[in-house]
């Protein structure tokens, strides 16, 4: 096990990382902000890789399919909040989950409905379309390097909105103390559709982003929402800078562990929330 | 003496008469509808494997008129989900309550297992068109089950042998559960014997397809050759990764079910990609091209494998029915006839080993265009050793 091939599995986890943390901001955002356990938010990541899939033959550019799709994704984020989402804030955990898991089966009876079972694919754009040698045998392909640049911008936005701009400290006082903040003449249940609406347009764009590396097919939503999930609850609920560390946590441990112990490797990152909850038991850090 | 009234004894007559008529109907040649039962998925990631192999079964049963030896075949149709655990309660449903004649199914080995084990428990006869379980024809092989599609053991074989021409030493890739396990042994034990070496079994965690790190170590091994089993959409993301990652040069690709139906969407990534299977497109074979265009005219679509081990099920139905001239009573005549049954497939020559699973050619494949065309026979007549099984 030499240097350089650690570093390159580091690479491919740092990616990986990456990705999960768009998943899972989103889904902190929704947990942390309004309380609400969004199961469907799997769905969400499927819905924007199907978007992606239907969008890229009529738009022909990967740029002008994530914008619409981005303001797809925004709009039917508000109207489930509206129609659904907003009568559970003061409903029990277990009724939310009982709504979100009926989503979830709602969505993929659509998906089915509408598009069909068969696994999909969407191409890398042109002008990604390359690799860079690593080394005389393997190289890496430049989209994915692209899709970790932009994950970071996704994240450095997301600070800045929630820590430097007013709808942030908005957002973050709504998290603190709802009925506090209507007191204050702040118009809550927008402010909390918007919060909504960024979760589901965070998953989509995840959805968008990494179609063209990955199988749109049924069911990917599931795998994905479980492993949001472990970093939601190792970063800690509500946290966006832990759902980042955590995502890194998850991903070196799920990379780590193939390279290292492939047979227990399915472990990995149960093993690893189960250590951190032992550890800490609200996750890293506090929202 | 008692005396019986008149009426009383027009009624024991008439009843008497009743039963005789009944014994006798009761023994005659069942004339009525043949039951089918078909468990397959109708929902789910599996469906559209489901759909293929019940079109290609009843495509069978409508070329011969709606019949078999006879009779009328009359389907009873469930959705498996390809959820084993409702197998059971499913496969009872179809053998006591609709009371079939055949159980068919299923797609999914978990599920095809359980099947398996009811069937045997209530000798009702069985032929999987999918499921490629090594126990289903191996230690839990049964008379009464058969099998018309293969045994993960036997595309890996061939591929082992494909592979063998070129290279000497390969790596294999798969998700750690029985069906790639079952399906690398096949790949080492053909490998080996076409004087190749496997060097090393890379496996991740069923059914997680995030590759990279193991494409990464792959490439430091750096074998001649790889060799991959991962099913589904699992399928497309795997060529696609294998190629971004440059290895589709340096390293070639070689699998069995690895392009089948997901030629489309995995593209450029997979073009020239070489596999084994039992099935192609192109086999100059008469019967298959007449399957072809059978197939297309009768549902407007192409046949692919899964919709041949549909048909060739019906076929070997047909075989054991034929014998007993449609008397499904005579279930021993019936079972002897299957199992010394020597069918004309699309596939090609199509017969039964001892433990049920099917004795076939393999055919090599390259992937050209949205086709795996195939370039030659690599083993003719492969049977699997099935060591497991006491028959």
């Amino acid at each position: 096990m030499d240097l350089p091939l650690i570093l390159i599995q580091a690479l491919n986890a740092v990616q990986y990382g990456l990705l999960l943390f768009l998943v899972a901001s989103g889904l902190t955002l929704i947990f942390g902000v309004m309380g609400v356990i969004n199961l469907a938010h799997g769905s969400f990541y499927m819905m924007g890789a199907y978007l992606a899939f239907s969008l890229a033959p009529l738009t022909g550019n990967l740029l002008a399919t994530i914008v619409v799709g981005l303001l797809l994704s925004v709009l039917i984020g508000a109207l489930l909040e509206w129609a659904l989402f907003a009568h559970l804030y003061r409903r029990n955990h277990l009724q939310q989950v009982l709504l979100t898991y009926g989503l979830i089966l709602i969505f993929e009876s659509l998906r089915s409905r509408f598009i069909g079972d068969d696994v999909h694919s969407v191409s890398v754009p042109a002008w990604l379309d390359f690799s860079i040698p690593l080394g005389d045998v393997m190289t890496y392909p430049a989209y994915r390097l692209f899709m970790s640049a932009v994950c970071l911008l996704v994240a450095a936005g997301l600070y800045l909105l929630i820590q430097r701009t007013r709808l942030g400290s908005q957002i973050r006082a709504g998290a603190a103390n709802r009925e506090m903040v209507q007191v204050l003449g702040i118009n809550i249940d927008w402010v909390y559709r918007l919060v909504f609406a960024l979760g589901v347009a965070l998953a989509a764009f995840a959805g968008m982003i990494n179609a063209p590396v990955t199988a749109v097919a049924p069911g990917m939503g599931m795998s994905m929402l479980i492993v949001s999930f472990v970093v939601v609850i190792v970063g800690g609920i509500g946290s966006v800078w832990g759902a980042l560390v955590a995502s890194q946590l998850i991903a070196f441990a799920d990379t780590f562990g193939k390279v290292f112990v492939p047979d227990y490797a399915g472990m990995a990152i149960y093993i690893v929330m189960a250590i951190v909850l032992l550890w800490r038991p609200e996750g890293l850090f506090k929202s | 003496m008692i005396r019986i009234s008149l009426r009383r004894r027009t009624l024991q007559c008439a009843a008497l008469l009743a039963c005789a008529t009944l014994a006798v109907a009761a023994h005659a040649q069942p004339t009525g509808p043949i039951k089918v039962g078909l468990m397959l998925p109708t929902s789910g990631t599996f469906a559209d494997l489901g759909k293929k192999v019940a079109s290609g079964f009843k495509l069978y049963v409508t070329e011969n008129g709606g019949k078999l030896a006879g009779r009328l075949v009359q389907y009873v149709e469930l959705d498996d989900e390809s959820d084993p655990s409702k197998a059971n309660e499913n496969a009872n449903k179809l053998v006591k309550r609709d009371r079939v004649d055949v159980l068919i199914g299923t797609i999914h080995s978990g599920v095809a297992m359980t099947m398996a084990r009811v069937a045997r428990d209530t000798n009702t006869l069985m032929i999987v068109p999918n499921a490629g379980a090594a126990e289903i024809t191996g230690s839990m092989c049964a008379p009464n089950v058969f099998r018309t599609s293969f045994s993960n053991w036997q595309p890996g074989y061939a591929t082992g042998l494909l592979a063998a021409r070129k290279h000497k030493t390969a790596v294999t890739i798969s998700w750690k559960y029985a069906a790639g396990d079952e399906s690398v042994r096949g790949f080492r034990e053909g490998f080996e014997k076409g004087g190749g070496k496997v060097i090393k079994d890379l496996h991740l965690p069923f059914p997680n397809v995030e590759f990279q790190p193991l494409l990464t170590e792959l490439a430091t091994i750096k074998p001649e050759a790889a060799y991959v089993f991962v099913a589904g959409a699992g399928q497309v993301k795997f060529v696609k990764d294998y190629a971004a990652a440059g290895l589709k040069n340096s390293i070639p690709l070689y699998g069995a079910f690895i392009t089948e139906g997901t030629l489309e969407a995995q593209g450029e990534a997979a073009s020239g990609l070489q596999t084994a299977l039992h099935y192609a497109d192109g086999l100059k074979i008469p019967k298959n091209e007449a399957f072809i265009t059978s197939y297309q005219k009768t549902y407007n679509a192409a046949p692919d494998v899964f919709a041949v081990q549909g048909y060739d099920a019906a076929q070997l139905f047909a075989a054991g029915l034929q014998a007993v001239k449609g008397d499904t009573r005579k279930k021993a005549e019936m079972i002897k006839a299957m199992e010394d049954a020597k069918l004309e497939s699309p596939r090609g020559p199509l017969s039964f080993s001892k433990s049920r699973n099917p004795i076939q050619d393999m055919y090599a494949r390259v992937a050209t265009g949205n086709r795996n065309v195939m370039t030659d026979v690599i083993v003719k007549a492969l049977a699997d050793p099935s060591p497991d099984c006491k028959l």
